[in-house]
């Protein structure tokens, strides 16, 4: 199932939390929706399900315009970030939930229920647990049924919010390999939202970065990643260093001194340079674009990480570098950019 | 083997360990005399004003023998009490049911404006003397009152009458379902709802199969504070009531008027069931209770 999203736009009071939203979704994708709180990405996916309308705006599911829709008439699985289960209910009734409100015309008989429900649940690898409720299980347990209930109508699309936001780090690392490997066997059209980058870049095949109810900018993690398109890009996913710079005469300058690197046609004015820690190459004194002090080195784990005072203007920056240089405080060293992006402030 | 320690090894001398354990209790608590004098004052005053009264109700009630208490009780105006008490109870808690379930979902689940006027106004029946709830419906639909005139024309009756009392009850004992759902409504907010709805489930299937489920105890408990205050409410449907022997008499009001005319053991016999059916709630609620807390503790985080 393919989706459509045409320009949405939706107010609550003065806030506007989409801002005239316009994004297509292929068939059998897995799409992370990325940004920060107050971003718009779950009033949109919301939208998507039928359970808030846009003021404006159209979505089309294959081509068919879905806001005709009821919620329930969407065949759309939804996974909430807080589970929301049925409390009063066993893991097995809460599973067999969407195919006990079915019409009767369509409705599975018992034996029919029972079987369906033994399979999702064999799915989720949780069978054991048909007979319990909800408050006797883990978050991560819970989770996995709230996903075999949401199955169970087998949905022509499947929207996860937050899925992973209410458990802790391990859990949600296994869940995320999980969820990868779930979606590759049932292969349903996937929109999961997350404020977690490593956890969209990990999991999805493309990825929406959203800010202030805008899309920012759509692509696959390595583009976001390596190519962002905006300043809100650069610094909202990946770690990067960010300098103040003018740009003037088709050079860049940092607080009055010309730095020798390109500008690379950004329009002259204030601007912004970007840098990825890593990107950051440590080197002789008097030999780089930048020039600084170490103040403080933290030598464990893949990369050693040094606190630099930059001479211009005694600006801090943290820097990765390979371990196989050894750094020590108080040296000063020069610093050259590997890659770098410039944008307009 | 076993070893012990000489005593002179021991850091602290055993007199002395009793003393650092005393004075660790004392840290924890207050003075024992200021304990006593707490927990009986508590007592005296549970004492004189619950435990007397009632003791003296059944007392008087028994005063001659169960014999005068079967009696009075048997006696046709007693036993029309009992049933007009019933008939009104019955119909306005299943009534203040159907309306507090509304009114609890409605502010619960949704959002609308003027939500803060309409809660501040299911607690007005609280907030207003019942005596004044009883005149409001005289004025409205007494002889004088603003739909007088048209009910006389009419020829429908509701003043003096049981539709009045009824009315009055309603009036009276409108906040106990609502009050007793809104703050558990809201506690479980609607996602259980919105994951039914996108099962595919009407609004209906919701309602009957996710919605009433998890709120049932909290049901059980409004009517049941409902329906104590309902069969006890003396005020308002005493000016409603025109006190119509063996036709607009309900259980409170005969009390009254029994003791008036110094039949006091029929009085008290009819007092005495408003106190066991204080008795009775008094044990479901607590019960109630308990259930009410565990389907808090399954609340998901």
């Amino acid at each position: 199932m393919t989706i459509e999203v045409r320009n949405l736009v939706k107010k609550f009071g003065e806030f506007a939390a989409l801002d005239g939203v316009d994004l297509r979704v292929a068939d059998g994708e897995l799409l992370a929706l990325l940004g920060p709180s107050g971003s718009g990405k779950t009033t949109l996916l919301r939208i998507i399900a039928g359970l808030d309308w846009p003021d404006s705006g159209e979505i089309f599911f294959d081509g068919e315009n879905a806001l005709l829709r009821k919620a329930g008439e969407r065949h759309v699985g939804f996974v909430f970030q807080h589970y929301a289960l049925f409390r009063h209910m066993t893991v097995f009734e809460n599973v067999a939930f969407g195919l006990r409100v079915q019409p009767r015309a369509v409705r599975k008989d018992e034996a029919g229920i029972r079987a369906r429900v033994k399979e999702l649940l064999d799915l989720v690898q949780l069978d054991w647990l048909a007979g319990r409720y909800p408050s006797q299980l883990s978050g991560g347990q819970r989770q996995r049924i709230a996903l075999a209930r949401a199955l169970a109508v087998e949905p022509v699309i499947l929207l996860l919010d937050e899925p992973f936001g209410a458990l802790d780090a391990k859990v949600r690392k296994e869940l995320r390999q999980w969820l990868r490997s779930l979606h590759q066997e049932i292969n349903v059209t996937s929109i999961f939202v997350t404020h977690d980058q490593e956890e969209a870049l990990e999991v999805a095949n493309r990825v929406v970065v959203m800010d202030k109810g805008r899309i920012e900018q759509v692509g696959t993690p390595a583009d976001v990643y390596d190519n962002p398109s905006s300043a809100f890009v650069h610094g909202f996913i990946g770690e990067s260093i960010e300098l103040p710079v003018d740009v003037a005469d088709g050079g860049v300058k940092l607080g009055g001194t010309r730095l020798d690197i390109a500008a690379d046609g950004v329009r002259p004015g204030a601007s912004r340079l970007f840098v990825r820690r890593h990107d950051m190459q440590i080197g002789p004194s008097g030999a780089g674009v930048l020039e600084g002090e170490i103040a403080h080195v933290r030598n464990f784990g893949p990369v050693q990480r040094a606190e630099v005072v930059l001479s211009h203007g005694k600006t801090v920056i943290e820097i990765d570098a390979p371990r196989d240089r050894a750094l020590r405080p108080g040296e000063t060293v020069g610093l050259n950019p590997r890659r770098y992006r410039i944008f307009t402030a | 083997m076993t070893m012990e320690l000489p005593h002179s090894l021991s850091l602290i001398r055993p007199s002395e360990k009793a003393r650092l354990s005393a004075h660790r209790d004392d840290l924890r608590s207050e003075p024992k005399a200021v304990r006593i004098v707490i927990v009986g004052v508590a007592v005296t005053f549970l004492c004189i004003f619950v435990v007397m009264p009632l003791v003296v109700v059944f007392a008087q009630a028994f005063s001659r023998g169960i014999g005068a208490y079967v009696a009075a009780l048997g006696n046709p105006e007693a036993l029309s009490a009992i049933r007009l008490t019933l008939l009104i109870a019955a119909i306005s808690v299943s009534l203040n049911l159907v309306f507090g379930l509304v009114a609890a979902w409605a502010i619960a689940k949704f959002e609308f404006p003027g939500k803060t006027f309409l809660v501040s106004l299911i607690d007005l029946p609280f907030s207003v003397s019942p005596v004044i709830s009883g005149l409001v419906f005289v004025l409205l639909f007494g002889a004088q009152g603003f739909f007088g005139p048209w009910l006389a024309s009419h020829d429908i009756r509701l003043l003096f009458a049981v539709p009045g009392m009824t009315l009055a009850t309603l009036f009276v004992t409108f906040p106990f379902v609502a009050r007793a759902l809104i703050p558990l409504m809201q506690e479980q907010g609607t996602q259980e709802e919105e994951a039914a709805i996108s099962l595919g489930a009407s609004g209906l299937q919701t309602f009957f199969r996710v919605t009433l489920p998890n709120i049932k105890w909290g049901v059980l408990y409004g009517v049941l504070l409902c329906n104590a205050r309902a069969m006890g409410e003396f005020g308002a449907v005493s000016v409603v009531s025109g006190h119509i022997r063996g036709e607009t008499n309900t259980m409170p009001l005969l009390v009254e008027i029994l003791y008036n005319e110094y039949q006091f053991v029929a009085s008290f016999a009819i007092a005495s069931l408003l106190a066991m059916l204080a008795l009775i709630t008094l044990v479901t609620k607590t019960i109630l209770e308990r259930h009410l807390d565990e389907g808090r503790q399954s609340h998901d985080n």
